[in-house]
């Protein structure tokens, strides 16, 4: 089973080699995340609409991997922009993938860009 | 630079790592630290946590990445096979050399296996690290595979052995334990406290076998017994062995430091060995011709080691060292402080309460001035600040059997935490004292527990001192004048009544509104938005439908998420009452999409399994045979449970059915601080078990009893009658009322006993709100009511008749395909998601 997380390394926005379009932006909720299909990943993408941000990480939640991270709750934590899974509540950061509220391994995060009203998720491979 | 080698990555081995990388002076040196075990130091104080919910990374003292970052080099799966003092260098087990200027030794212990015949057999397992912990659960499940009962002995009854006694209760083995002392805990416990554990253990289905000498393990290959005397044999399918520890003192040997005779690394109260660049600290060390098994101690040398090597010679261990223990066994508190056994022939003050099975002991001195030692059994609240008198020499009463008998009215109790001298220690493992705890308030590092712990460290070790830390953290905010305020989260300054007020006051319709006018900025979080989610839903009769990324992970979708990511589905059921058609829907539905099928507690049907994009699909066919949303996942009415009534029953009074029906129709959908159950009993039969609902009826002559602010869950609570022999509308005004009236003024998550209880003026006063109208709300309170009732819409019927909000249901939004990671097993004749590793 630990296979499946290594699949899911932080990629950041200088190693990106493919910039995949994902869908539409108004095809994610507002405030909200959803869930993308990259090759055989999961990536949850997250909407901070409020100020117009945009986030994805690991749809895998190192607590007990299973594949729901995309349908956690979004806020912050004093300032920090974060998801919390919706089974057991372990938050995370979706600037660095940080567990914000235990010592759980930290989450793969993944660069986001908006082109015309298109979301692109940034991949090394 | 020089070089620091740590032989063991222990619990101790890891608290020295840690308080070497806290220091400035640290910086000048390397350090490389070498554990046997496949993983990175773990906490074996809990280790028996790990028989429940086998979660290894739970138990970690600090993840791999911390040794990265404090740049600790951890090489673990290595072990040291020998040291060259002359040449300053170690050897591994793979015949690598590694150069060094000081070792720490924290080899620790191994489990001691007493040399009994047969020991060696199949089936015979020690208790210590992880991979023991495996070894002896596959074994377990290997034995209960066969079917039929198992007994398990433990051999030993120290603290260990109770634990690990319990574990294997719980994993459905018959157990014993085993101990050649006459009584439990022989080093903290005399006989009458023992006794008094044993009947709390008995109870518990653990069996206690004292004074037996075990001669030998009978059984061929595999253990089948343990024989105690030529004519005492008893049977038993495994044992684990936990009859203590001997020092790790092996690769010391082999460079001829100086050890015990009876094992332990000699070691003088600066922690050095013979070779002063050669440092032993925690159980492998022998310290004034004793080992020290307790963590805090350890801790201790940890802490000495580290200065030592930074040139700090005055540090040097005490020469009392606290002995001093309070654990929770199987949930039966236990502790013992100081000359726990009175070998110092104290006076002893004995406090016993067989039919609460409580048992207090304390000695002290001749004079009667001060405390040398105590024990605890079944009730060790008191037990920090008899720890504290103790460890601080302070005063005690005139009559020192205050100190433990129970506190009675207007008798003044123990001392407050405020009067404690600042340089008490409260938290042992981490050697904190009062006064840093009350300056990292004082001083504005901390504004709380949370703040506290995490500056201080204070309650992170065994957690016993986590009670006093809190009292000590108000204490001194109070007396700061701080008010502590019950705000929602960092987002509001405000508590669930204020923002009630502030929606219906200001009107608004979505989360945004009440964050931008009231909030202190930012998104949000877990905690306000599912909050005020219930708020508008209450004000507003708004569904989860409405704004659903503000909705907690139930309600969002609707269904409530399981273990594996995939939902179960609940219909509605009102009163239980199902006809044969609709029973047999729900049974092809769940055939059709494979879904695990159970009666809930709630006595409804639950069909698990089903997939996000499944759901809609479910619903669909659900609501075109007349089902609706069983609110199973929200914060809200879930059922009115009803016995049959007087429709069938020869012994009804009244037909509880229909008003069931009635019932859980008027208050579906709305939104509470937390669920709501109801019941309906026929007459005083209760079967219903009305009583253990937030709301109860009770038929009896001349009309309904109604009972408030039951319910079972984690603290069982018998709901308190409101109003006798009222007639249904009467029932459903007050009920109306009521209801209301909590969901005004609870706070979030807190369920209408938890409110009712802690209601200023109690049922008394809530009688006169709801009854007597004191408040002058009554009107109101129905009015609000009966609007929502009013509003309600099945909120399945309206997301599956919305394109938009369909969308919701899909696992990705640019791939139709599902999640593939998913894994069923079968499970009689049903499935069941893959068991969590």
């Amino acid at each position: 089973m630990q296979d499946i997380l290594q699949q899911y390394k932080t990629t950041k926005v200088e190693e990106v080699t493919v910039w995949f379009k994902a869908a539409a932006v108004k095809d994610f909720p507002k405030d909200g995340g959803a869930c993308i299909k990259y090759k055989n990943k999961q990536i949850a993408v997250f909407n901070f609409t409020r100020e117009n941000k945009w986030y994805a990480c690991q749809n895998l939640c190192p607590h007990k991997l299973e594949m729901v991270l995309s349908r956690g709750m979004i806020g912050d934590d004093k300032g920090t922009p974060k998801v919390a899974c919706p089974l057991h509540k372990k938050t995370f950061s979706l600037e660095n993938g940080e567990n914000l509220n235990g010592d759980l391994d930290a989450i793969a995060t993944y660069p986001v860009k908006i082109e015309d009203n298109s979301v692109y998720v940034g991949f090394s491979e | 630079m020089e070089k620091i080698i740590v032989i063991g990555n222990g619990m101790v081995g890891y608290k020295f790592c840690e308080k070497f990388v806290a220091q400035e002076a640290s910086k000048n040196f390397s350090i490389t630290v070498f554990g046997e075990e496949p993983r990175p130091a773990y906490d074996r104080v809990h280790l028996s946590e790990y028989f429940e919910n086998k979660d290894a990374k739970a138990l970690e003292m600090a993840p791999r990445s911390w040794y990265e970052e404090n740049k600790v080099d951890l090489i673990t799966n290595a072990r040291v096979t020998d040291i060259s003092r002359k040449s300053k260098t170690i050897t591994t087990a793979d015949d690598t050399t590694y150069n060094y200027d000081y070792i720490v030794l924290a080899t620790g212990s191994s489990a001691f296996v007493p040399p009994i015949k047969g020991i060696e057999k199949e089936g015979v397992f020690v208790y210590r690290t992880i991979e023991d912990l495996d070894a002896t659960m596959n074994y377990v499940a290997k034995l209960k595979a066969e079917g039929t009962q198992k007994k398990a002995a433990i051999l030993g009854g120290g603290l260990l052995g109770l634990e690990a006694a319990k574990a294997l209760v719980d994993m459905g083995l018959k157990t014993s334990v085993v101990e050649f002392a006459p009584r439990l805990m022989p080093r903290q416990l005399n006989t009458d406290a023992s006794k008094s554990l044993q009947t709390k253990l008995e109870a518990l289905g653990i069996e206690i076998l004292l004074s037996k000498a075990t001669q030998q393990i009978t059984g061929e290959e595999k253990i089948t017994g343990m024989q105690f005397s030529e004519e005492e044999t008893t049977p038993f399918d495994m044992l684990l062995v936990s009859a203590g520890i001997r020092p790790r003192d092996e690769l010391a040997k082999t460079c001829n430091l100086e050890v015990g005779t009876r094992g332990g690394i000699l070691v003088t109260n600066d922690m050095r060995t013979s070779d002063p660049n050669i440092f032993a600290i925690g159980e492998c060390a022998l310290l004034n011709s004793m080992i020290y098994g307790l963590v805090a101690p350890g801790y201790d040398m940890a802490e000495v080691a580290v200065a030592q090597i930074l040139e700090d010679k005055e540090a040097v261990m005490p020469s009392a060292i606290d002995m001093s223990t309070k654990l929770k066994l199987s949930g039966i508190d236990v502790a013992s402080f100081g000359d726990a056994l009175n070998e110092n022939n104290g006076v002893e003050i004995v406090y016993e309460n067989g039919y609460e099975g409580i048992y207090k002991s304390i000695n002290v001195d001749k004079e009667g001035k001060s405390l040398l030692g105590g024990i605890m059994v079944g009730d060790a609240s008191d037990y920090s600040m008899l720890h504290q008198i103790f460890l601080n020499g302070m005063k005690i009463p005139e009559n020192p059997a205050e100190l433990i008998l129970p506190a009675t009215d207007g008798a003044a109790s123990l001392g407050d935490v405020t009067d404690l001298p600042d340089e008490a220690q409260v938290c042992s493992c981490e050697s904190v004292t009062k006064g840093q705890i009350c300056s990292a308030i004082e001083n504005g590092e901390a504004t709380d527990v949370a703040g506290v712990v995490s500056i201080t460290k204070a309650g992170t070790g065994c957690g016993g001192c986590k009670p006093m830390v809190a009292d000590l953290t108000n204490a001194t905010l109070k007396s700061l004048g701080i008010t502590v305020k019950d705000t929602v989260c960092e987002h509001f300054d405000y508590n669930r009544q204020d923002l009630y007020k502030i929606i219906q006051v200001k009107g608004y319709t979505n989360f945004n509104q009440v964050l931008d006018n009231h909030g202190n900025g930012g998104h949000g979080c877990e905690l306000c938005k599912p909050l005020i989610a219930s708020l508008m839903a209450t004000i507003n009769a708004d569904t989860a439908n409405k704004e659903y990324a503000i909705q907690d992970s139930n309600d969002r979708f609707l269904a409530n998420i399981q273990r594996n990511g995939t939902y179960s589905v609940v219909p509605r059921v009102p009163g239980g009452e199902i006809t044969p058609d609709k029973l047999i829907v729900l049974g092809e539905v769940a055939k059709k999409y494979d879904l695990y099928t159970k009666i809930t507690g709630g006595v409804r049907i639950d069909l698990f399994g089903a997939t996000l994009n499944q759901l809609p699909h479910i619903w669909r066919e659900l609501v075109d045979a007349g089902f609706e949303s069983g609110h199973a996942y929200g914060k809200s009415l879930r059922t009115v449970k009803t016995c049959v009534g007087s429709t069938w029953c020869r012994y009804g009074m009244d037909e509880a059915v229909s008003f069931g029906i009635e019932l859980e129709n008027r208050y579906r959908g709305i939104r509470a601080p937390h669920k709501i159950k109801g019941g309906v009993s026929g007459c005083i039969r209760e079967c219903a078990e009305a009583r253990g609902k937030d709301f109860g009826l009770i038929a009896v002559e001349g009309g309904w009893n109604l009972y408030v602010g039951g319910n079972g869950g984690a603290t069982p609570r018998h709901a308190e009658l409101l109003a006798e022999q009222i007639d249904n509308e009467t029932v459903i005004k007050y009920l109306d009322r009521y209801l209301m009236f909590y969901m005004r003024t609870a706070k979030p998550l807190q369920r209408t006993a938890a409110w009712q209880e802690r209601l200023e003026g109690g049922l008394d006063y809530l009688k006169e709100v709801i009854l007597q109208d004191s408040l002058g709300i009554a009107a109101d309170l129905e009015e609000e009511m009966q609007t929502l009732v009013n509003k309600f819409e099945c909120e399945w019927t309206q997301a599956i008749n919305d394109p938009e909000v369909m969308k919701r249901f899909n696992h990705f939004v640019n791939s139709e395909e599902n999640d593939d990671n998913l894994v069923f097993v079968p499970l009689r004749d049903q499935k069941m998601p893959e068991p969590w590793s």
